[in-house]
């Protein structure tokens, strides 16, 4: 039985893990799920590098900075189908609000000039330690970095929009979307 | 007394007056035209294309055409349907439309289309377009970044004098939608109200509130944009 189980990975890109939540939200159809399905990498069950290759990726999260970029295109080469899951993921969400500020200003907010920041810093120190991920210009949607093949909108996507999708890929049956779970917020 | 037309929608006879907005008389006869730009009450403008439809195979705003006898009306073929779906899309992409952070979110009319159509995601690329907010009026805010430009308040809200309260500032891809601090110094709480609601999206607000309505309680949680009509 083992054999025929499809083989799923997950990730938190630039993203909340309120997606993540709302995926442990399907309850007691987990059971179902695993019954169906076997986690690779994934922080649901802490396993940090792929082990084998996956049939899904689902992607939480769009890409802010350069170990987003990395860890995403490891997923495309490592999984068959990757499914956007979330607004971040899909459009760059509430991190991408920063878009339309320039990257310096950003920065300069958040380390230098904040209310929180602006007394403790005094050396003007903005981090740039090379072990720690460059941040990218903008926020960017994961389909502009990878081709993604699926996309699950919702801030978090409702239970059971990803149920029925998982559901529906994993045993080949037709996907119903049900209009009050396909959501933006 | 008024001359009544006849004419043909998606194959279904319908009467109407002659002369009627085709958006309206379609409505009449239990039958949604999607819109955006469209008010009820306010002159049509065709400035959104979303009510495109096809009259005689030829393409045309529903909203600035009127009722004649025997037009033969398409508003749902495939490629109407594509057309649409894709002038929402642009909408989205040209804009910062940021749907969990917004306080129109569930009662904006641009995302119930999103959702009538099942938009997952634009096939466009997010423009992310470096736009303010307004926050300095006595008692509205305007947003560019959720603006699109349909009119509805230059159109629809005037002050106790007759005079627009709104107007466009700047041009080509940077114009944008204006509170003019003049006449809108002394609005009434009513016009702000009003205002904020003849706005589709959450680009004008009324200050002080917001995310009133629980999620699940919304206008657009559990019913489809245009339903109310089909339904009939």
């Amino acid at each position: 039985m083992t054999k025929n189980k499809k083989i799923i990975a997950t990730t938190s890109l630039a993203g909340c893990f309120g997606c993540h939540m709302s995926f442990l939200d399907i309850d007691e159809r987990i059971i179902n799920l695993i019954e169906l399905v076997e986690f690779n990498k994934s922080p649901i069950n802490d396993i940090k590098k792929f082990t084998k290759h996956c049939d899904i990726g689902i992607i939480e999260g769009g890409c802010c900075n350069d170990e987003n970029i990395h860890v995403l295109r490891e997923f495309r080469k490592n999984c068959d189908i990757l499914i956007s899951l979330g607004e971040c993921a899909i459009m760059g969400g509430l991190p991408a609000m920063r878009n339309g500020i320039p990257l310096k200003e950003c920065l300069e907010e958040a380390y230098i000039n904040g209310p929180t920041v602006k007394d403790v810093n005094s050396q003007k120190i903005i981090p740039c330690d090379p072990d720690i991920p460059k941040i990218l210009n903008k926020v960017y949607p994961c389909h502009e970095i990878v081709k993604i093949d699926y996309f699950l909108p919702g801030c978090p996507p409702r239970a059971d929009l990803i149920w029925n999708a998982l559901y529906a890929l994993v045993t080949g049956n037709e996907l119903l979307i049900p209009y009050e779970v396909f959501k933006y917020d | 007394m008024s001359t009544f037309v006849k004419f043909i929608i998606d194959g279904k006879i319908c009467l109407s007056e002659e002369g009627k907005q085709l958006i309206e008389a379609a409505k009449e006869n239990d039958i949604y035209i999607p819109t955006l730009c469209n008010y009820p009450g306010i002159p049509p403008k065709g400035s959104c294309r979303i009510c495109t439809v096809l009259i005689n195979n030829r393409p045309a705003t529903a909203c600035t055409t009127k009722v004649t006898e025997n037009m033969d009306i398409k508003t749902s073929t495939p490629e109407l349907e594509d057309f649409r779906k894709a002038v929402i899309e642009l909408l989205f992409s040209e804009g910062n439309h940021f749907c969990p952070s917004c306080e129109r979110s569930g009662n904006c009319e641009l995302q119930a289309l999103a959702y009538r159509y099942k938009i997952a995601v634009s096939r466009f690329p997010y423009f992310f377009p470096e736009r303010s907010v307004e926050s300095w009026h006595p008692k509205l805010i305007k947003d560019h970044n959720r603006c699109i430009l349909c009119k509805r308040c230059i159109r629809g809200i005037k002050n106790n004098d007759g005079k627009t309260i709104f107007a466009y500032g700047r041009r080509g891809q940077y114009l944008e939608i204006n509170i003019d601090p003049e006449t809108s110094k002394n609005i009434s709480d009513e016009l702000a109200e009003q205002a904020m609601n003849i706005c589709p999206v959450g680009a004008i607000l009324v200050k002080e509130r917001g995310f009133i309505t629980p999620i699940g309680k919304r206008k657009y949680d559990y019913n489809i944009i245009g339903s109310e009509i089909e339904n009939q």
